[in-house]
């Protein structure tokens, strides 16, 4: 199942980015100096854009996660699962819409 | 859609033991991490902008015990979460019993050592201790 696939996915990629993600907040401990100028990378338009990819993992992996929940807990969700599919996808492209836009915004 | 019992995630695991509670903990795990990681997102990147956070921002951030908290939770329950869908995909995918003993080994370690390291960053920071002029946060 292709949701499953990419929850899987994108909860692996969200994990490889924390993990860089606590190595650099680590550098913090050395002062302003090396942290600063390290945040260049993060500046860096690439890097920019891979943060939104990762905010786009982020959002998903919570949408279906949610859906994953409701259909182990809620007995009756079985007779609308394909209604729960539409709008966790909704959730995930308006949330991740309007995240990206002021992110992308926020680029120039 | 004939069936009552149609699956996404993984059925619960049968028996009083690890993978029970593990299929617990992601769900609880999941639902925390929600708030936390998605307050987080909106903090960073739409009520502030990524060019604007510096030291200073995160020596702001960290003088509130609360905001410490906050991130070191959102630390240990995503390194958790994480490391146990780690597990579970080397479990999926990889057969080779040498194989699999490295790769557990490498998740279990990773998990502790970034478990450490987190914590030392949050918990040890002290902006007081650089000789910053403008660090708004050194008491």
């Amino acid at each position: 199942m292709l949701s499953w696939a990419l929850h899987r996915i994108s909860g692996l990629g969200v994990l490889a980015f924390l993990l860089l993600h606590i190595v650099d907040i680590f550098l913090v401990g050395y002062g302003p100096g090396p942290f600063n100028d390290l945040l260049f990378l993060y500046r860096n338009p690439i890097f920019r854009i891979g943060e939104i990819v990762l905010v786009g993992a982020v959002y998903y992996h919570a949408a279906n996660g949610v859906r994953i929940i409701l259909i182990d807990f809620w007995p009756a969700a079985y007779k609308i699962e394909r209604q729960l599919y539409y709008i966790a996808m909704a959730v995930f492209l308006i949330g991740f819409a309007a995240t990206a836009a002021v992110m992308i915004a926020d680029m120039f | 859609m004939t069936t009552p019992h149609t699956r996404v995630g993984r059925p619960r695991p049968t028996g009083n033991n690890f993978e029970l509670y593990s299929w617990y903990f992601f769900r609880i795990s999941g639902l925390l991490l929600i708030l936390l990681a998605v307050t987080h997102v909106v903090i960073m990147h739409v009520v502030n902008n990524v060019s604007q956070i510096d030291f200073n921002f995160v020596a702001h951030r960290w003088g509130s015990p609360f905001w410490r908290s906050f991130d070191w939770l959102l630390l240990i329950l995503a390194l958790l979460h994480g490391f146990n869908g780690a597990r579970l995909s080397v479990d999926d995918y990889i057969r080779n019993r040498g194989w699999r003993i490295f790769a557990h080994s490498v998740i279990w370690s990773a998990l502790i050592i970034f478990i450490v390291l987190g914590t030392i960053a949050i918990v040890t920071f002290n902006p007081a201790s650089f000789s910053n002029a403008t660090a708004s946060a050194g008491r």
